[in-house]
């Protein structure tokens, strides 16, 4: 007979009670799981940024154009690579439930740039051809169950009237990280409509992806893109792309604040729910913790005894939790696929649930531990005389 | 201490402190226990007795005075060095029996071996044999629920006796028992002493239990008042 299993013959000796420690751990771990997931997910865009792209916007806002024309300007900034430009579309879908990111952008020098999206060869010479084509994350093509010819067509919100592109191509991503929810057509469709319906916006792009040979001198690249323009009607300000994602996220950054504390809040609570297990069971046997101690188990094996069985019910409850934990988040990430494009259970979430219920299952047994220590061994063994 | 002593008791005091009260519990004891002696410690309830037996099983520390058994001296040991000595030359018997109950019996037998370094098949051979000596090889697969009171307290002996400890002692062995189980008991005691040559130290109320003891030694109010040999009963 081993410690071990005296360890796990204890731990359930009353079924119903660590059973139910159990299913609170799981289900607490599964919550901290998906939270943390949650905010991954949040910081993914971030995450799959490119060191060897800059993003240069207008100075004052985002939401302020820039001129077409700067693209070749740019493109002679020693250490430039390529140049790409795009715009922030905003359409709708049938109905704005259906939400997603679309953009217009300049087709070949974007796919240029962005080297993570695999497109087959066929599909992307198909969508250059067409003036009309769009392209589409292999994920959003899947939710709306788009194939190739298929019309589909966008309501402008920004840019008003009812828009038709035909699908002719699906992007994968080279990474599991990579966004496969974009929706993407020609800038030139977007900009030849302005030329017709709105002049005045024609010819103005809102951002522009630019590549950069090293990432080194992204920083000396940036300040003398924007030096070009500064003191003209449209100042840029140009940063990494990590920085210029990382500025979208820092907008929400008090609700990741909420979600980390929650996610925290919730293993406090566990926490408390095991020491009161653990807490109750070494009460209820105190006198058999005296037999222990009376028969000559010295004070490392009895630490042993109940911390033990803390740790064995915590890392039940996390193996369990765990488990859940992938098919639970493959779940939310299926239903909230819209707003987070990539939702997936990080190798850190794991390593944080293993560390914290070992944290746990230790903390529990503390007071536990230390009571039985220091009783004194007639006290206990008259707990049932 | 004497040749053929195995306990020697000099001057022993204990008192328990309740706030600022000190109740006095033990004073001034002092005897020997032969090697292979069977002494009964009998006394009205809140004599004294039960400290005694703790005391001398160094399961608690007195107040002042000394407890030799075998060559040491049990009240100059740490709490570790006491859990050390304890699990080598003591064989505890409890009134309850205190058997774990999600153990086996031939788990229960098997705790004390766990703290010596014998293997696995050694620690089996032990425990076989224990079970067999208080007759219930065949019930080693039983836990305590299933076990009778009379069959709970032979493996409760059994597991006292498996590490051939230097002195047995027991807490009112048949407090908890019916008159023929009690009998059964105290006969298999009264075998372990006569057959095994162990020492036993027992505190009982129960004068057909103290018949089988060699010497009957009676505490009131914590003051031990004389020595009776069995043929004085």
């Amino acid at each position: 007979m081993q410690i071990i299993k005296i360890l796990f013959k204890n731990a359930f000796r009353h079924k119903l009670r660590t059973g139910l420690t159990i299913l609170s751990i799981t289900i607490a771990l599964l919550a901290f799981g998906l939270l943390r997931t949650v905010i991954n997910a949040w910081y993914s865009g971030v995450e799959a940024s490119s060191a060897y792209r800059l993003v240069t916007r207008n100075a004052v806002s985002i939401i302020f154009p820039l001129p077409l024309s700067y693209k070749d300007r740019i493109r002679q900034v020693d250490g430039v690579s390529g140049v790409s430009w795009g715009n922030w579309f905003g359409g709708v879908y049938i109905d704005e439930k259906n939400f997603f990111a679309n953009f217009a952008v300049d087709a070949k020098s974007y796919f240029d740039l962005y080297r993570e999206y695999t497109i087959p060869d066929d599909q992307k010479a198909a969508f250059f051809r067409d003036r009309k084509g769009f392209v589409a994350g292999r994920k959003l093509a899947e939710r709306f169950g788009w194939k190739i010819g298929d019309t589909i067509v966008l309501k402008g919100t920004i840019f008003p009237g009812n828009w038709e592109f035909v699908m002719r191509a699906i992007y994968r991503g080279r990474e599991a990280n990579a966004d496969e929810t974009v929706f993407m057509f020609h800038w030139d469709y977007l900009n030849e409509s302005l030329k017709k319906t709105a002049p005045t916006r024609a010819d103005q792009v809102g951002f522009y992806m630019i590549g950069v040979k090293d990432p080194g001198r992204a920083v000396s690249i940036s300040e003398s893109i924007d030096a070009l323009f500064k003191n003209s009607f449209a100042e840029t300000i140009t940063e990494t792309e990590k920085a210029f994602t990382l500025g979208f996220v820092a907008m929400s950054d008090t609700i990741i604040t909420a979600i980390q504390l929650v996610s925290f809040v919730v293993i406090v609570i566990i926490l408390a729910v095991v020491a009161n297990t653990v807490a109750m069971s070494v009460r209820e046997r105190t006198n058999e913790y005296a037999v222990f101690k009376t028969l000559g188990f010295g004070g490392w094996r009895i630490v042993g005894l109940i911390l033990g069985e803390s740790v064995v019910i915590t890392m039940m409850g996390c193996a369990v939790g765990i488990a859940a934990t992938y098919p639970a988040s493959a779940a939310f990430g299926k239903a909230m696929g819209a707003y987070f494009p990539v939702f997936n259970v990080e190798a850190e979430t794991i390593v944080l649930d293993i560390v914290f219920s070992l944290v746990v299952g230790v903390l529990a047994a503390v007071i536990p531990v230390y009571r039985t220590l220091k009783m004194k061994i007639a006290d206990g063994l008259r707990m049932i005389e | 201490m004497d040749a053929g002593t195995i306990v020697s008791i000099h001057k022993l005091c204990k008192s328990y402190h309740r706030g600022d009260q000190t109740i006095p519990v033990l004073s001034d004891i002092s005897f020997d226990i032969a090697e292979g002696e069977f002494l009964a410690l009998m006394g009205p309830s809140g004599s004294g007795k039960s400290t005694l037996l703790n005391l001398i099983a160094g399961i608690d520390q007195p107040d002042s005075g000394s407890i030799v058994i075998g060559d040491v001296d049990v009240t100059t040991l740490t709490e570790t060095e006491l859990a050390k000595w304890r699990a080598l030359n003591v064989g505890f018997i409890f009134q309850f029996y205190n058997l774990i109950p999600v153990l086996t019996a031939f788990e229960n037998v098997e705790l004390p071996l766990l703290l010596t370094p014998l293997s696995r098949s050694e620690r089996k051979a032990h425990v076989e044999m224990a079970l067999r000596v208080v007759g219930l090889a065949d019930r080693m697969d039983h836990y305590p629920s299933q076990l009778s009171g009379g069959q709970e307290q032979r493996v409760a002996i059994a597991r006292a006796i498996v590490t051939d400890p230097t002195i047995l002692v027991a807490d009112e062995p048949t407090g908890d028992l019916d008159r023929k189980s009690a009998e059964e008991i105290m006969d298999l005691m009264d075998r372990l002493n006569g057959e095994s040559k162990k020492t036993i130290i027992m505190v009982t109320h129960d004068p057909r239990a103290a018949k089988k003891a060699h010497v009957i030694r009676h505490l009131d109010k914590g003051i031990l008042t004389n020595a009776d040999h069995q043929d004085t009963l």
